[in-house]
């Protein structure tokens, strides 16, 4: 592990992406420190283009709320939203995947068939109907990302588990007459955690550009100032204020290409021979 | 007979799916709070008495649940999706009025998006290690990461605001009166930035598999037999390696057709395009619930259709499905 921890950290992707990563939880994490005042009050006159007061680097909007505060308190929303819908994600995968891969037969089949029906849906579509539904607000944001989201965990897991299903050590720990949960909790799926851990990193980079599309559409917590929202209200004044919107969503392009260089270093290091087949 | 099979497997799975989303919508309307006939009728309708009692007695909702679920499903197969209060008309006829712009916008996209997509992914498999495939590489993990909305409006900056090139919203010139193929040119002209943008990000996914796909076929013995009998190397990435590189590029595509239409909604809101997206829009910010579902309701549809066309798409470039399995 220490080996592969050496790797990865060596490897140009993944030093790019955690910089990049560290810098935004620091920023998510000392919001109020580093922008203290609220990101929805008048901070200066509405309008501000961007580098003109450097008190106001990056300018503010039609309300004079300033951009750099809304930035540091959005990145809050993005990162929890990110990691808890995927965290829900992954429960709901590991579970469903665990089981159909390690019981097989109709189990299998029926958990298989849920999880075809769920990935065959307009997964976004689905996602801002239960947030519609359950009324605009952080925790539903993540109940509907983590419930479109979970498909893909289920299917690599099942895989994983019904190819580990007949190892040796599996059978041992038959022998040896411990439960089945045990052999699903301690031998097989310790086994399968690699991938899912590189599968996560991608996962939460989708997360946060589908919680950027929801706040854009307008459904967003109307009380946590997020990078989506930002941009959604830039839209009807894009002609006039550019600077409204091309911020927010280059820091989103930022964090999410962060997460998806994280996520291949992983892949390199976790999977290599999978991902050497790939590179070649 | 095996393809007449395949295709009634197909169709029977594929209605199944559908009666799925039926039963999960009307789930969802009893799972948000309060009484399902507000709900129903959306904040316009709240006060409206009289709407609520015709809507209580058109779903059935004095009556005990799994008759209103019989209802429900009654009505949707009847075609009724139900009714609009705010914009005072019958959701399926909203929908079928807005339905060709946006299989228009989508169906660009998707197309855009596989050519683009195959022919990026085969230059940089092509170049691999060299610099053009660098190129393509970084582009497609960028733009892999920018939220499609923000590429849209960024697009309008540039192209529309600045350079003038293309227009910035709509689908046609508004009070132009064009016709013939003043008309068609008129809305391509329209078309180019949305289904651009809705293509971009698909792109980038379909070059990437091609590119590995490419990769993976490069060192198989029919591609070396092809070498060693002297065949050019275009003839040999194209004939034979392409061909065979595709495949899974074609199921993946076919996968990602659901989500292709979610993102219409997007582009179709930045873009003000007046498809079923836009629609979705405005439903969502007057709650319009009933106009929500039925939208969920086609796009599935649209998804499911989009599966089976792929589906024979992959029957045409590899006959060995038909004969085979």
């Amino acid at each position: 592990m220490n080996q592969a921890l050496k790797q990865f950290l060596c490897n140009p992707k993944a030093i790019i992406g955690l910089t990049i990563l560290v810098l935004a939880v620091l920023a998510a994490i000392f919001a109020p420190l580093i922008a203290p005042g609220d990101p929805w009050k008048m901070a200066t006159r509405p309008f501000l283009p961007p580098m003109q007061d450097m008190r106001f680097a990056f300018g503010t909007d039609m309300m004079g709320r300033d951009i750099m505060t809304g930035l540091i308190h959005g990145a809050r929303v993005s990162i929890l939203v990110g990691l808890t819908s995927t965290l829900v994600a992954l429960v709901f995968g590991l579970l469903f995947g665990a089981l159909a891969g390690f019981y097989g037969g109709w189990i299998d089949d029926a958990l298989m068939r849920i999880t075809e029906f769920f990935q065959t849906i307009p997964t976004f579509v689905f996602a801002l109907l239960l947030v519609a539904i359950l009324s605009p607000s952080i925790l539903s944001i993540i109940l509907a990302i983590g419930i479109v989201s979970w498909p893909p965990v289920a299917r690599l897991v099942r895989s994983e588990f019904a190819s580990l299903r007949n190892r040796e050590f599996v059978r041992a720990a038959e022998v040896l007459g411990q439960s089945n949960w045990q052999i699903i909790w301690g031998q097989i799926l310790p086994n399968t955690l690699s991938p899912v851990i590189a599968m996560a990193s991608l996962m939460v980079a989708s997360a946060i550009l589908t919680e950027a599309a929801i706040s854009f559409l307008g459904l967003g917590d109307p009380n946590r100032m997020s990078w989506g929202f930002m941009i959604g209200a830039a839209r009807t004044v894009l002609r006039q204020a550019w600077w409204m919107s091309f911020f927010p969503g280059m820091v989103i392009l930022l964090v999410v290409l962060a997460l998806n260089l994280v996520g291949d270093a992983l892949n390199d290091v976790l999977n290599p021979r999978l991902s050497r087949k790939r590179r070649q | 007979m095996k393809l007449l099979r395949a295709i009634a497997l197909r169709a029977g799975k594929s209605v199944g799916v559908i009666l799925a989303i039926v039963a999960l919508n009307f789930l969802l309307i009893r799972l948000a709070p309060g009484d399902p006939a507000a709900v129903m009728a959306g904040q316009a309708g709240v006060a409206d008495e009289i709407f609520m009692k015709q809507l209580r007695e058109q779903f059935g909702l004095d009556e005990p649940i799994w008759q209103q679920f019989i209802f429900y499903v009654g009505n949707v197969l009847q075609g009724d999706l139900g009714y609009s209060y705010r914009q005072g008309m019958s959701v399926a006829n909203l929908i079928a009025e807005r339905l060709p712009a946006t299989l228009l916008l989508t169906g660009t996209a998707f197309l855009f998006a596989l050519l683009a997509g195959i022919v990026l992914g085969s230059i940089a498999a092509a170049k691999a290690g060299k610099m053009p495939d660098l190129v393509v590489s970084i582009l497609s993990l960028v733009f892999y990461a920018t939220p499609l909305f923000w590429i849209g409006m960024m697009s309008i900056l540039l192209f529309s605001v600045w350079l003038g090139w293309f227009p910035a919203f709509g689908m046609i010139t508004v009070g132009a009166n064009l016709r013939g193929w003043d008309y068609v040119l008129d809305v391509a002209h329209h078309l180019v930035l949305p289904a651009f943008t809705l293509g971009l990000f698909y792109m980038t996914v379909y070059s990437r598999m091609t590119r590995a796909s490419m990769l993976e076929v490069r060192d198989m013995d029919f591609v070396r037999t092809a070498r060693a009998k002297g065949l050019a190397p275009s003839i040999i990435l194209r004939r034979h390696m392409l061909r065979n590189a595709i495949l899974p590029v074609i199921t993946l595509a076919g996968i990602q057709a659901g989500q292709l239409v979610g993102g219409a909604i997007l582009t179709e809101t930045v873009f003000s395009w007046p498809g079923i997206g836009r629609l979705a829009f405005d439903a969502l910010v007057q709650r319009d619930y009933q106009v929500l579902m039925g939208v969920f309701l086609i796009t599935s549809i649209m998804v499911v259709v989009f599966n089976i066309l792929t589906d024979l798409l992959y029957r045409v470039v590899d006959p060995r499905i038909g004969a085979g399995a």
